[in-house]
């Protein structure tokens, strides 16, 4: 077995993309998520890879379009504000087809918002924020060891459908150190056909576009790639539980939110409350079938966030309504404590919503 | 053990972050569970920094610690912040060279360590941090103090492979105090 | 028969969508001449621009994406990064390059990125229906500068050859136009070097092509070539602004 090492969230994605077989990366610096570019920037020059600070992030994000076109594995990283500025270029990556791994560390917003963690990009995440139907695999990891291992999942997965894969993380897991191993990556590799690498006199162009100025065409195209995306919806959902066996009231948490949620479900138990916790992995594709299931088991939902409640409506879409759901939060860069989710899981209990 | 979280206080450069870095890989050579959660952004530029390190036989929960079992306070506005949140009958660690106030709390115990005054007399003035660190290992249970060379050897880098001595020299001077 | 005319090699039998009288292509047909010329159709990587050449990927035969608007530098960048051994022109307009694609332009320049631009200057915005451009003349009517290009509000155009002159990085950056035979050839010139520089490894090259947009200008083709000689040219002369090999050996 590999060695536990000490490591930043941070840290573990851009070791986790090397060994992915990532050797472009394309960045701008902003806190919390700066260790991921000056990793790169250490390690790519010595392994024949490619680090290189672009000059805004939607220059960065379209350097990421123009390697991926390229047929290679490609990433950026950012926070919030910058993610934002890189929505142009991912839905120009997602009417192109082809792949790529963003890395969201969240910080508070909206605006310049704040530095300290945050989970408000959920809707832009996992609903858009770029513009024209697309959709992002999303994965949402809540220790380091999964920054790691979620990163070379979302390589395999942006491979596999051609699309983009954003990791969904926040400043609490990027900057903190955890102890992880490096077990041999499980790297997946798939033909580019589509990939701009000159005809060599041997081919029709290959053209990397997403302009189809008939409509009929757009459609179609459209089309095509939402059954792409209803197969992942059916293939890929991942998810956690956590004391769900016999739980009455089931707690809905991502990331960092998923951990306080753990103290407070351990607390809870110690009273006698029969509570468990679903932790969606997947924020797209959402992990509708566990929380449908779980719908007839459970009394309610308390849906745990770092935002004004976002992931909410997913669990009512997914749970149809069947059973109430009640926010926990604090926004802003703050964190809830345990107690707070205590609190909402005893309330849960009594029947308060 | 019993899952300890301590929280290590002080003004960005005494070397918080790194003192609790160490505590974090004490815990990892001894195949403990473990996580190690810094203050971050601008203030850490000669304001307050500060650090969680949790150590523990099982899963660590929330990184983020409101109730600290531990505080170590290298100056006065982290005793002040902090103080109230450590948990009855914890450990309040104050660098009494910089912090003269005393702690005014009855259901914990205080350790007073002159620890920059110490660090300064033995020669290595920079490393009132790992003599803290010393006293704390001291008063945590579950974590053998032996290896500290070893645990250095782990995260500090090869260049500076020279200062292993004098911080294994700090963290005895602060586990004997 | 000897054939002592026909379409280059690089370019597709898509038949173009530009207006009548319109340069764009002339000026596809010297890009295509020199990637033929020059041998490198096969490893040739095409980066499209927003504006009214958006479709060129349907016409050079050689691989091609389309970059979002202004982007086509940094999308060139990927591709430049990830394949070296490849060849990687972009070909943008004035609004695309010079208004939006600003800060994409002058840091590939900066970087001296081994790539070749081919920027299309017509002052005025073709695709959209003849807004003012970054490079509109003082005095010009467009339909966003109804009363002509008033400088005091709206500012001056923008000399990019000689701006990006001022930079360290670039390798070679020059004006030619194509309003007349001799300046076309000298265009043709001019494109084939900034490929050339790049297969040599020497870096940044930027043709800007003094075009014309008739459509839009309100002008009849034969007009409209005269106001490049009358009113462009003086604003953008022509010449070359930058180049360091050329320099070096001057030098010497």
């Amino acid at each position: 077995m590999a060695e536990r090492v000490l490591m930043k969230g941070n840290e573990a994605i851009a070791e986790a993309a090397i060994r992915a077989g990532c050797r472009h990366y394309f960045g701008y610096p902003i806190t919390p998520q700066t260790e991921i570019a000056a990793y790169m920037a250490k390690k790519m020059p010595k392994i024949g890879g490619i680090f290189l600070q672009a000059e805004s992030e939607i220059a960065s994000i379209n350097m990421v379009y123009g390697a991926a076109a390229a047929g290679m594995r490609v990433m950026t990283s950012s926070s919030s504000p910058g993610i934002s500025l890189k929505t142009e270029g991912l839905s120009y990556i997602a009417g192109s087809d082809v792949p790529a791994l963003v890395i969201n560390v969240q910080r508070g917003g909206p605006g310049l918002g704040g530095i300290q963690p945050s989970q408000s990009d959920y809707f832009q995440a996992t609903k858009g924020g770029g513009h024209g139907d697309y959709r992002m695999i999303v994965l949402a990891p809540a220790s380091v060891q999964e920054m790691a291992s979620l990163t070379i999942k979302g390589f395999n997965l942006a491979d596999k459908y051609r699309m983009t894969s954003m990791i969904l993380a926040d400043g609490t897991i990027g900057q903190m150190m955890e102890p992880i191993t490096f077990e041999d990556a499980e790297v997946e590799t798939y033909e580019k056909p589509w990939a701009l690498t000159g005809t060599k006199g041997e081919r029709k162009h290959n053209i990397v576009n997403s302009l189809y100025l008939k409509p009929e065409e757009l459609e179609a195209k459209n089309f095509e790639r939402y059954e792409r995306y209803r197969a992942i919806e059916e293939n890929e959902p991942m998810w956690e539980e956590y004391m769900m066996e016999d739980a009455e009231i089931c707690v809905a948490a991502f990331g960092i939110a998923s951990r306080v949620a753990k103290n407070a479900i351990v607390a809870a138990r110690a009273e006698g409350i029969k509570v468990g916790l679903i932790r969606p992995i997947t924020l797209w594709p959402f992990p509708s079938k566990a929380f449908l299931s779980a719908a007839d088991r459970v009394k309610g939902f308390v849906s745990v966030e770092l935002n004004m409640g976002q992931m909410i409506e997913d669990v009512r879409l997914a749970t149809q309504c069947k059973r109430p759901v009640s926010l926990c939060n604090r926004t802003g860069g703050m964190i809830p404590s345990p107690d707070q989710v205590l609190e909402s899981i005893r309330n849960a209990q009594k029947g308060v919503f | 053990m019993k899952t300890t979280q301590i929280l290590f206080a002080g003004f960005g450069g005494q070397g918080v972050l790194f003192a609790g870095k160490f505590l974090a890989y004490k815990g990892l050579v001894q195949d403990k569970q473990v996580s190690w959660l810094p203050s971050y952004g601008p203030e850490m530029r000669g304001g307050t920094a500060n650090c969680s390190v949790i150590i523990s036989d099982t899963p660590v929960g929330s990184p983020i610690i409101t109730n600290p079992d531990m505080l170590v306070a290298m100056n006065l506005p982290s005793l002040q912040k902090f103080v109230g949140s450590v948990v009855p009958g914890g450990h309040i660690f104050v660098d009494s060279t910089l912090i003269t106030a005393k702690v005014d709390r009855t259901d914990v115990q205080v350790h007073y360590i002159p620890a920059t005054q110490m660090a300064k007399d033995a020669g290595f003035s920079t490393l009132a941090n790992m003599i803290l660190a010393g006293k704390v290992l001291k008063e945590t249970d579950g974590i053998r103090f032996e290896g500290n060379k070893e645990t250095l050897e782990r995260f500090i880098p090869a260049k500076k492979a020279n200062l292993i001595d004098i911080n294994c020299k700090a963290l005895q001077a602060g586990y004997d105090y | 028969m000897a054939v002592v005319f026909e379409k280059p090699k690089s370019l597709t039998d898509a038949p173009l969508h530009y207006c009548p009288g319109c340069p764009h292509g002339i000026i596809h047909r010297l890009v295509a001449e020199a990637i033929d010329e020059l041998g490198i159709e096969g490893t040739t990587i095409g980066v499209a621009p927003v504006g009214c050449a958006v479709m060129a990927y349907d016409y050079f035969a050689c691989d091609m994406i389309e970059a979002p608007h202004g982007r086509a530098p940094a999308v060139a960048t990927g591709i430049k990064r990830s394949r070296p051994e490849n060849i990687i022109f972009t070909y943008q307009g004035d609004g695309d390059l010079a208004s939006i694609g600003m800060a994409e332009t002058v840091h590939s320049a900066a970087r001296n990125e081994n790539i070749t631009v081919i920027f299309v200057n017509n002052a005025i915005y073709g695709m959209t229906g003849g807004q003012m451009a970054p490079t509109s003349l003082p005095g010009q009517v467009t339909q966003t500068s109804p009363y002509g290009r008033d400088v005091k509000h709206c500012g001056w155009p923008i000399r990019v050859c000689e701006m990006l002159a001022t930079l360290e990085g670039p390798e070679y950056i020059t004006r030619v136009a194509v309003n007349n035979v001799k300046n076309v050839r000298n265009a043709k010139k001019a494109i084939k070097k900034a490929f050339q520089n790049q297969m040599e490894g020497k870096g940044f090259s930027l043709v800007e092509v003094v075009s014309a947009c008739p459509t839009n200008w309100g002008m009849t083709p034969q007009k409209a070539l005269e106001w490049v000689e009358s009113d462009m040219l003086p604003y953008y002369p022509i010449g070359v602004y930058k180049d360091r090999t050329a320099a070096k050996e001057a030098a010497k």
